[in-house]
């Protein structure tokens, strides 16, 4: 792809510049200048008055994609349970299905899947295609990469969706390189467009800041990793679909990576992202010890404790409570954060939550813009209060 | 043991602010920075050579700019640099962009790749998987500890929602790194005089001998076609009164929702 300033058109008038998202355009001597940081989105081209931009797509050699039909979705097996997030997957697959008129399918890995496998049907696949064997008990990478690479070549779906866990988003890349073809990663946004029937697929940006919409025009499928606790869950009803049971084909199923242990009890480790209630701290609760406030109010609305990461550098509180960019994007029907300001990072990993409250003694603080309800008040008399109450 | 650390240079993103008229990122002062979860990687390397000896390098593509990230990472200890920059790799997806990387790693050689978990920017981690598949090596996502190498296996902890795995592979092989496994060091006066004398090996399309059609724009199969600012406003309320008197409000509005 290439792009270009006719100089004889251009009049610097700097339009383009500011309709660059990538700061990629420079006036220099009175001329638009692309700089290499260029992503060619096309804004600029629109933005031109004088049509001094142009913009030359690839050629693409259009390749006959006909053949590539339905929407997948990969379910996921969490230790022989069904994570929530493939319920989720098959809600918003069965829109995009219905909206090209094809079918929705499952996949799913593991040992002893017959309930899973009726439970994915009664979520609204048309066909469950199910690997069942011992050496597919536990997740891991190769094998995945091997097996799932291998049944979209012999079955060809137009779209795979595979949920942005800690499973899919290490072996979902991998995938889509054996494939040679494009992911998207962490998706909240997926639609097919109109006219082109394209899936066009929507992500935060830059720490939630800004959202891109991502297409893959010319290779199938197209891969979206997909961010649990956005996409509403698919009702049960009654089963319609098939399962399709598949053998492991010979010499499959190997893997260069020995898993030796799992370490199920380490303390820390709580699931903050499948919670339904979460009750965060920060650092307005000045020291370590008054974290005891933010579990004792979690404890008594059945709910888990979460944290800003002022609060787990501090050493308040283990990393893997951490809410937000560089921690955990939770969807929670109740979120109550607790002395923490809501900078960008911190609302990144939960603004989509259902009810937001949060308790701060700053009015302006940003976490008021995105709460449904704001307490403003010091947290050392509000939360006591709150303990008595919901107890 | 030849160790190569992939690093981003992205937007300080804390700073980050959009112009609300013309939603665009405001870059006016915004420091490029080392992608933060890449510099627990060059840690990581670091403390790998200092256990097990070695040869560490540092990797980056990106615009010529990115020259000050990598001066950053040699001032740390890291011992040689190359940037892979050419007008031709621009508009690179995951895809473009680990087949670049790939091609330069396989120029360099090596034992061990360890990138960060994600880049602030972009916040994919996919570079990490694709890469060792363009490379057909084994990878290892979200380690939090390297417990050991012995006999070229590496023993690592991963990471995981609810749980950590302990995970065993050959060497050469991928790593990519969360912020648990280390603490990263300060770098040293030493580090710093040598960072600024230090020349950047700096390679171009040409130099990585790839197949021209899998580089940039061409070779990556997805396309940013629209960006856009968004932001969540709730018609919030704020609940007033005395503690208790708020405490009663909010209980009666969670109960309203059957939250409570
Ligand atoms: C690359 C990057 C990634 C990041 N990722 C994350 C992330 O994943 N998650 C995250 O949370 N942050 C992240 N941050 C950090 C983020 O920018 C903020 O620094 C952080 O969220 C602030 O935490 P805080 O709200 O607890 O602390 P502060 O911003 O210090 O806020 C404390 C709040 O408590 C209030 N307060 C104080 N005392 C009381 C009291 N007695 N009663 C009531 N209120 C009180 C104050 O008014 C203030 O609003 C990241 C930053 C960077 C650069
Ligand atoms: N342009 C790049 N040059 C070198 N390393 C990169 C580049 N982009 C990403 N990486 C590495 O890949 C990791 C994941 O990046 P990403 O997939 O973009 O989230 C980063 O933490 C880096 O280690």
């Amino acid at each position: 792809m290439t792009i270009r300033v006719l100089e004889e058109k251009c009049n610097g008038c700097g339009l383009c510049v500011v309709s660059c998202l990538f700061d990629a355009i420079e006036i220099i001597a009175q001329k638009a200048e692309i700089k290499d940081n260029c992503n060619f989105c096309g804004a600029c081209v629109d933005a031109c008055p004088k049509e001094a931009i142009l913009l030359e797509k690839k050629e693409v050699i259009k390749k006959d994609l006909s053949a590539y039909k339905g929407v997948w979705i990969f379910a996921e097996n969490r230790n022989g349970k069904l994570a929530k997030v493939s319920f989720e997957l098959l809600g918003e697959g069965k829109k995009l299905a219905t909206s090209l008129g094809e079918n929705l399918s499952a996949v799913l890995f593991g040992e002893q899947t017959e309930n899973n496998c009726q439970e994915l049907l009664k979520r609204g696949a048309d066909t469950v295609y199910v690997m069942d064997e011992p050496a597919l008990k536990n997740f891991q990478d190769d094998p995945y990469v091997e097996l799932l690479t291998y049944l979209v070549n012999q079955y060809k779906p137009e779209i795979l969706l595979i949920p942005a866990t800690s499973q899919g988003r290490s072996f979902a890349p991998r995938v889509a390189a054996r494939l040679q073809t494009g992911l998207t990663a962490d998706c909240t946004g997926l639609e097919i467009e109109e006219k082109t029937k394209l899936l066009y697929q929507t992500r935060p940006t830059f720490g939630g800041n800004l959202m891109a919409t991502i297409i893959c025009e010319n290779e199938r499928p197209q891969m979206s990793t997909v961010r649990p606790k956005i996409f509403t869950e698919a009702e049960v009803q009654s089963p319609k679909g098939k399962i399709i049971n598949i053998p492991l084909p010979q010499n499959s199923g190997e893997s260069r990576i020995n898993l030796m242990e799992i370490l199920k009890n380490k303390e820390e480790n709580i699931d903050l992202a499948d919670s339904d209630i979460i009750v965060s701290g920060g650092r307005g609760l000045g020291e370590a010890k008054k974290f005891s406030l933010v579990s004792d109010l979690a404890k008594v609305l059945g709910g888990v404790v979460g944290a800003s990461r002022a609060a787990v550098d501090a050493d308040w509180i283990h990393y893997a409570h951490q809410v937000g960019q560089t921690g955990k994007t939770v969807r929670p029907h109740l979120y109550i954060a607790c002395g923490i300001s809501g900078a960008v990072q911190h609302l990144a990993g939960m603004q989509t939550s259902e009810v937001i409250v949060a308790i701060n003694k700053d009015p302006e603080a940003p976490i008021f813009k995105v709460a449904n309800y704001g307490i403003v008040g010091d947290l050392f008399e509000v939360i006591p209060a709150l303990i008595k109450k919901f107890s | 043991m030849k160790i190569i650390v992939c690093i981003k240079q992205v937007p300080d993103t804390t700073e980050i602010k959009i112009d609300p008229e013309t939603n665009r990122i405001i870059r006016e002062g915004v420091e490029a920075i080392i992608n933060p979860f890449d510099t627990y990687a060059l840690e990581e390397a670091l403390r790998l050579k200092e256990k097990y000896g070695g040869e560490t390098i540092v990797l980056s593509m990106g615009p010529p700019q990115a020259d000050s990230a990598l001066r950053e990472a040699i001032s740390l200890g890291l011992e040689k640099a190359v940037l892979l920059s050419d007008r031709d790799f621009a508009g690179s997806d995951t895809l473009a962009t680990s087949y670049t990387l790939g091609k330069a790693i396989e120029k360099i050689g090596f034992d061990i790749i360890i990138c960060g978990k994600e880049a602030m920017d972009g916040s994919t981690g996919q570079i990490g998987p694709e890469l060792a598949e363009i490379l057909n090596i084994p990878h290892i996502s979200y380690v939090s500890k390297i417990v050991e190498i012995k006999e070229r296996k590496i023993k690592v902890e991963r990471m995981m929602e609810d749980h950590y795995e302990v995970l065993e592979t050959m060497l050469p092989a991928l790593i990519s790194v969360t912020k648990e496994i280390n603490e990263p060091r300060l770098p040293s006066l030493r580090g710093r005089l040598r960072a600024k004398k230090e020349k950047i090996t700096t390679w171009n399309l040409l130099d990585l001998e790839g197949e021209k059609k899998r580089f940039g724009a061409d070779g990556s199969p997805t396309r940013v076609i629209k960006i856009f600012h968004t932001e969540i406003k709730k018609s919030g309320i704020i609940l007033d009164g005395n503690v208790s008197e708020t405490a009663e409000k909010l209980y009666e509005e969670l109960k309203k929702q059957n939250i409570v």
